[in-house]
């Protein structure tokens, strides 16, 4: 594979591939010294057209801990407005001889079009309300490792409810089609009007009943919902959000024993996650962000770091 | 100019010579001794193509079309009358405006240009535009489209249509409520929506508008148009519409005909249109509907587009794609070379029924002795590859480039002069 674009490109294997090479690189997080020379000499450009504090550092650390040569370049505000096409942009970085861009884009199919034009490779940090693939992938390295910790090996009968705006989450995509690959019962949990179209084709359960999932749930994803999704109709009011949709003190009670706390961040507390299920010892929210520097440094290993530039 | 062409099949069937002199059809037996021949063995001639829906972009954005290159497409596609969309800059929403396309098209234009005229001014939907001095006006204008935008205000509709009927105009409507697909819809709303993460663009925001329009026109017992059906609630609107006698008639365009949803997962901008490519069932309703005649006309919806305002993100770029060199070609692909369709009807649906609703003298006319000489010889067999660099066009957004489709045309005349040649 010369791109991860989403984890419908991905096969099981290369899933599996890239979550244990994690595990070797999350090592090398608790030496004193947390270089490998891997990618010395490679070029990485994270080019983000939308604010993302913790994606783009977590991409930055994992490429500078691989040794490679990493430039952040923000190109807020669309170049639209900057009267150059997205085309013009990414060839003009791609002719100084990138090897690598790491690219987040808030419309949907960007990093796509992106890979299409340029020579170099590229890697999706989250495309618009399409797919982000690291964070999948992160998640699902989270999660194994919860799951190991309780005694379990694999996703096989896990229940992984995902709770929230499902209509605008490129989380939930990646997520749900590399639980497909990987195993897991992903149960998708969404007031109706924040359901994606075409959903109930996506092989896993949809239900807007958010209560009766708690028992069952191995795993509780919640996933930030905008305060613009308010004004768009989508749900009433924040309150009556929380209500129905919220992992409030009450529900955090009715999970079972073990079942871990996900959320891809920024958090909202106290809309979509209490503060004493974000706070909580089943809370895997910290242990997500820790993961994602190992995840992408696995991921630019597998597409920088072989001798091929490639996957297979 | 004079021509002879001899042994030329018309759609009925006939085999006859078509005798071309000052501009019309004159008696073949009235033709000299050596005039100038072109022997149409095996070919097929029909009235030259007329096109009620054609974006030349001119003046505003020359750089993706003028009226001379959309016309020369247009004629390399077998039309002799195209209607000039209002969307220009500035609008074509006053006389002066409509008189200047007008004469752009009588000095430069490889077909006949009839002008269309905004229904609103500046197409903002807010008031209505000089309708009546545009129809007075040299360029005549007697089809009303604020297309591209959808006129969504109900009493300003009803104004529009029973104002109209004072100069026998007609309201060509882009059906698409603002509210169910704004401006960020850019993909059928359906499974292919959900999984590419594009906002969706449902197929009852037409549809809404369609029944609407529907009774508004009974209402004012007015002529509506409904540009580019690309959905099954539509034509089911229609065709009830239809059957209770309420003056509606309706176009689909050659790429609802053929093209379909899934072609956007590789977020192509190319593929990238307003109304969107739909799903299999809807285009199989549009087919069903222009071979019934619940759709009137195929209009082409040319719209040409510069690189640069495709090369962007998918629901940022514009949409929009070429149609007028490929639309005879994929109307024999999906309609003809499938028994949908007969000559004869393909004749109504691309030439005589689109100048009657343009109100367009001389086009569409049989092709008899004492019209116009206005028609195409098309060779209904030969087959190409579509290369979008070899088009005549200014853009290149040809969502057909690359395809295996039928190359029809042969050779267009426009008033007796041979305006594409292969």
């Amino acid at each position: 594979m010369r791109h991860l674009l989403g984890c419908a490109d991905l096969s099981a294997t290369d899933a599996i591939a890239i979550l244990d090479l994690a595990e070797e690189m999350q090592q090398v997080q608790s030496r004193p010294v947390k270089k490998l020379p891997a990618l010395r000499g490679r070029t990485i450009v994270n080019i983000f057209f939308e604010d993302s504090t913790r994606t783009r550092t977590s991409f930055e650390i994992a490429g500078k801990w691989l040794s490679a040569d990493t430039i952040n370049v923000s190109a807020k505000g669309s170049s639209v407005s900057k009267g150059e096409s997205l085309r013009d942009t990414m060839l003009t970085l791609d002719a100084m001889g990138v090897d690598c861009f790491v690219i987040r884009h808030p419309s949907s199919g960007a990093a796509a079009q992106v890979a299409s034009w340029v020579r170099a490779q590229v890697v999706n940090a989250g495309d618009g309300q399409h797919e982000h693939p690291t964070q999948a992938l992160l998640d699902a390295y989270t999660m194994r490792k919860h799951f190991r910790s309780l005694g379990n090996d694999g996703f096989a009968g896990k229940k992984i409810a995902i709770v929230g705006d499902l209509l605008h989450s490129r989380v939930v995509r990646s997520n749900v089609l590399l639980q497909n690959l990987l195993g897991g019962e992903v149960v998708l949990v969404a007031p109706p009007t924040l359901l994606p179209t075409g959903v109930e084709n996506w092989g896993c359960q949809v239900t807007s009943d958010f209560d009766s999932v708690l028992p069952e749930a191995d795993i509780v994803m919640m996933l930030r919902v905008q305060r613009e999704r308010m004004a768009g109709g989508y749900f009433p009011t924040e309150r009556e959000y929380t209500a129905g949709y919220g992992l409030t003190e009450e529900r955090l009670r009715a999970l079972k024993p073990g079942a871990g706390i996900c959320h891809p961040g920024p958090m909202n507390r106290g809309v979509e996650i209490s503060s004493a299920a974000a706070d909580a010892a089943n809370s895997l929210v910290l242990e997500q962000v820790a993961s994602g520097v190992a995840i992408r440094m696995s991921v630019l290993y597998h597409l920088l770091g072989s001798d091929e530039g490639a996957m297979r | 100019m004079s021509l002879l062409i001899t042994g030329a099949r018309l759609a009925d069937g006939t085999v006859t010579d078509l005798y071309l002199n000052d501009g019309v059809l004159a008696d073949p037996a009235s033709a000299p001794v050596g005039v100038e021949r072109f022997d149409a063995d095996g070919l097929l001639a029909i009235p030259g193509l007329v096109d009620l829906h054609t974006h030349l972009r001119q003046p505003g954005r020359e750089d993706a079309e003028t009226v001379d290159s959309g016309t020369d497409a247009a004629a390399r596609g077998g039309f002799t009358c195209v209607h000039a969309m209002a969307n220009t800059s500035p609008v074509t929403d006053t006389a002066e405006a409509a008189e200047y396309v007008h004469a752009l098209g009588e000095r430069e234009g490889h077909c006949q240009v009839q002008v269309v005229g905004a229904v609103t001014k500046g197409l903002a939907g807010e008031e209505l535009a000089e309708l009546g001095m545009m129809a007075d006006s040299k360029a005549k204008v007697r089809v009303f489209s604020d297309d591209g935008k959808c006129v969504s205000d109900s009493l300003l509709m009803r104004r529009a249509l029973t104002y109209v009927k004072a100069f026998d105009g007609m309201v060509a409507q882009h059906s698409q409520d603002p509210r169910l697909a704004g401006p960020t819809a850019c993909c059928h709303e359906s499974e292919w929506s959900g999984r590419l993460g594009l906002p969706g663009w449902p197929s009852q925001a037409e549809s809404v508008i369609v029944a609407r329009d529907v009774e508004l026109a009974a209402l004012t017992d007015s002529r509506v148009h409904v540009c580019h059906v690309s959905t099954a609630e539509s034509v089911e609107i229609i065709r009830w519409a239809k059957k209770r006698g309420v003056k509606v008639t309706a176009e689909a365009t050659p790429h609802h005909l053929l093209l379909d949803t899934p072609l956007v997962a590789s977020y192509d901008t190319t593929f990238k249109v307003n109304p969107p490519l739909r799903t299999s069932e809807h285009l199989e309703a549009v087919r069903e509907a222009l071979a019934d005649g619940t759709i009137d006309i195929v209009g082409t919806d040319h719209a040409p587009h510069a690189r640069q305002d495709k090369d962007h993100p998918f629901d940022i770029a514009l949409p929009g794609m070429l149609g007028l060199e490929q639309a005879l070609a994929v109307v024999i692909e999906v309609m003809i070379n499938t028994g949908r369709m007969d000559w004869p009807t393909l004749v109504q649906r691309m030439s005589s029924t689109p100048a009657r609703l343009g109100q367009v003298p001389g086009q569409g006319r049989p092709l008899a002795i004492g019209e116009p000489a206005n028609l195409v010889l098309v060779d209904p067999t030969a087959r190409a590859s579509v290369d979008a660099a070899a088009s005549k066009s200014r853009s290149r957004n040809n969502p057909y480039h690359g395809r295996d489709l039928p190359d029809p045309v042969v050779a267009t005349y426009w008033r007796g002069r041979l305006t594409y040649s292969r």
